[in-house]
């Protein structure tokens, strides 16, 4: 069987408010910092055909925003397709243009500057239907606190525990150069930091944040060409759950498990507990880590406040999304760091002698869409 | 990170989308959202495969792939809350000003509980399990808004 590896990582820092570059000008830097590192072409023959892009319309404030970005991303006069979900489908959508022969180099391109819009949760209440939801208010936050006070009851998760995910978080992240800059924390700083939505604090809640990544993709036969350090792509999958809150078990991690299960038949995984040197896991809220841990296979149904306990040690190393990612790109990142641990150039917080990680996706409210990508060395 | 380059002459500008529009309610939807605005009751639909009574209503059931457009049911204007927020933050986009609660309410005779307000009750106080009639919105209302909110019985 064909096999499909990623040749090349780019980002920009993660940063609150780049006010002083538009959307396209932090694309370009991934983009030529790809051709850059890999002296890849627009050649017709042997060179990018074909790019994905990963963007949201309301997010860029004008519909069909990958138009906006088309020629800064190289998809000029060629294929382009966008993603609308999180940008580990991506990831999904140029493997997939890959094993199926469709072509041999796909560029995958992601940009979301949440600072553009006066509030990040009255763009998430634009996600839910105008009859049942919308009008109530509802957004990712609000969406997010339902599942958070059904899961804590339900995992015995404290406060403590909270607040040892946003620690681990922040100091995961003050050891990634390309992570959002934020103070330390205290646990006194986060067992009193505001509510904003009841069990929801403030800290407890991913920071508003500016980013844009890139990676290459390639098949195993022209892989040479692109680089020496290639992270094989060995299993994806992802499920949708139901839309209406009410409908779904929002501990039960359905759609997650699904997902996971997909990835891991592919990858030949049978015991998720033990099969990883390292996970990124996309914790918007705090208490998503141990949740999506749960769902994942990594620690039994209900155990994830145990699961903390035991020291997250190789969790999130990049810092997480709770350190501060974008809204749509909280998978893409979670694959980035997986690809620069498996190459070995995570600096400081690299994993001595990573072979195989697991990085993870969401999209929608309370994680109604999951997607699981395995990566190996 | 910081700017390369000078940003004297830098300077952003203020936009906005506002777009009006229409939207069709649904079939389904429609017989929903008017007997609740007009006849002030709260109506589900039963997949009579699995038993279970869905509200919001729908055409299909998920799990059975049933047709279940016409299996209407009343449900009781009285549920229980099952989970809730306290929603202690201001924006454009909420109904109501901080701190107000948004609740999953199982309506008397239904299987999904129902996103709602609850109002009536002091926000420090409100629990799961707490019993709720549904308050109906006095001016006639073309959304789930046609309840005004939930509050204890
Ligand atoms: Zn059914």
């Amino acid at each position: 069987m064909n096999r499909v590896a990623i040749c090349a990582v780019a980002q920009i820092k993660n940063e609150p408010d780049i006010w002083y570059q538009r959307f396209q000008g932090m694309v370009l830097e991934c983009f030529e910092s790809i051709v850059r590192q890999t002296g890849v072409t627009f050649d017709m023959e042997q060179g990018i055909r074909n790019v994905v892009t990963c963007s949201d319309d309301v997010f860029d404030a004008r519909t069909i925003s990958d138009n906006a970005v088309t020629d800064v991303v190289g998809a000029h006069f060629r294929g382009e397709e966008k993603v609308a979900q999180d940008g580990l489908n991506a990831l999904g959508y140029a493997a997939a243009a890959i094993l199926s022969g469709h072509d041999d180099l796909i560029l995958v391109m992601g940009h979301c500057k949440e600072s553009q819009s006066e509030s990040r949760l009255m763009n998430t209440n634009l996600a839910f239907d105008p009859f049942y939801c919308r009008p109530l208010g509802l957004d990712f936050l609000t969406a997010a606190a339902l599942q958070a006070r059904a899961y804590m009851r339900k995992a015995k998760l404290t406060e403590h525990h909270l607040a040892q995910v946003v620690m681990h978080a922040r100091a995961n992240g003050a050891r990634n150069p390309y992570a959002r800059d934020n103070p330390p924390v205290t646990e006194t700083d986060v067992l009193t930091s505001p509510l904003l939505a009841d069990p929801i604090r403030q800290l407890h809640a991913y920071p508003v944040t500016d980013w844009a990544a890139g990676m290459l993709l390639c098949c195993e036969e022209r892989v040479h060409e692109f680089t020496e350090k290639p992270v094989w792509l060995t299993g994806f999958g992802s499920c949708m759950d139901s839309y209406f809150l009410g409908d779904r078990d929002l501990t039960g991690n359905f759609a997650l498990k699904r997902a996971a299960r997909r990835a891991y038949s592919m990858a030949d995984i049978a015991d998720p507990s033990t099969a990883f040197d390292l996970v990124e896991l996309n914790d918007a809220y705090a208490y998503q880590l141990p949740l999506w841990a749960e769902g994942t296979g990594l620690t039994p149904e209900g155990s994830g406040g145990a699961w903390i306990e035991s020291g997250l040690d190789r969790v999130n190393r990049s810092g997480g999304m709770l350190n501060g990612n974008p809204i749509m790109l909280g998978g893409l990142a979670r694959a980035l760091e997986c690809a620069l641990q498996l190459r070995g150039e995570a600096g400081e917080r690299q994993v001595d002698g990573a072979r195989r990680a697991l990085a993870h996706g969401t999209t929608g409210a309370a994680g109604q869409h999951h997607a699981v990508l395995i990566l190996e060395r | 990170m910081h700017p390369n380059f000078d940003l004297s002459d830098c300077y952003t500008i203020q936009g906005k989308l506002a777009l009006p529009y229409t939207y069709f309610a649904g079939s389904v939807g429609s017989i929903f959202l008017t007997t609740l605005r007009d006849r002030r009751k709260i109506m589900g639909i039963k997949c009579h495969t699995c038993g279970k009574v869905f509200v919001p209503p729908r055409q299909t059931c998920e799990r059975c792939l049933e047709d279940i457009r016409d299996q209407w049911v009343e449900l009781g204007d009285t549920g229980t809350l099952e989970n809730f927020t306290v929603v202690r933050y201001a924006d454009r986009h909420l109904p109501r000003r901080p701190p107000f609660v948004l609740g999953l309410i199982r309506l008397d005779g239904a299987d999904t509980p129902l996103l709602h307000l609850v109002a009536g009750v002091v926000v420090d106080r409100v629990a799961e399990g707490l019993r709720v009639r549904a308050v109906f919105a006095a001016q006639p209302e073309n959304t789930i808004l046609g309840i005004d909110h939930f509050q204890p019985l």
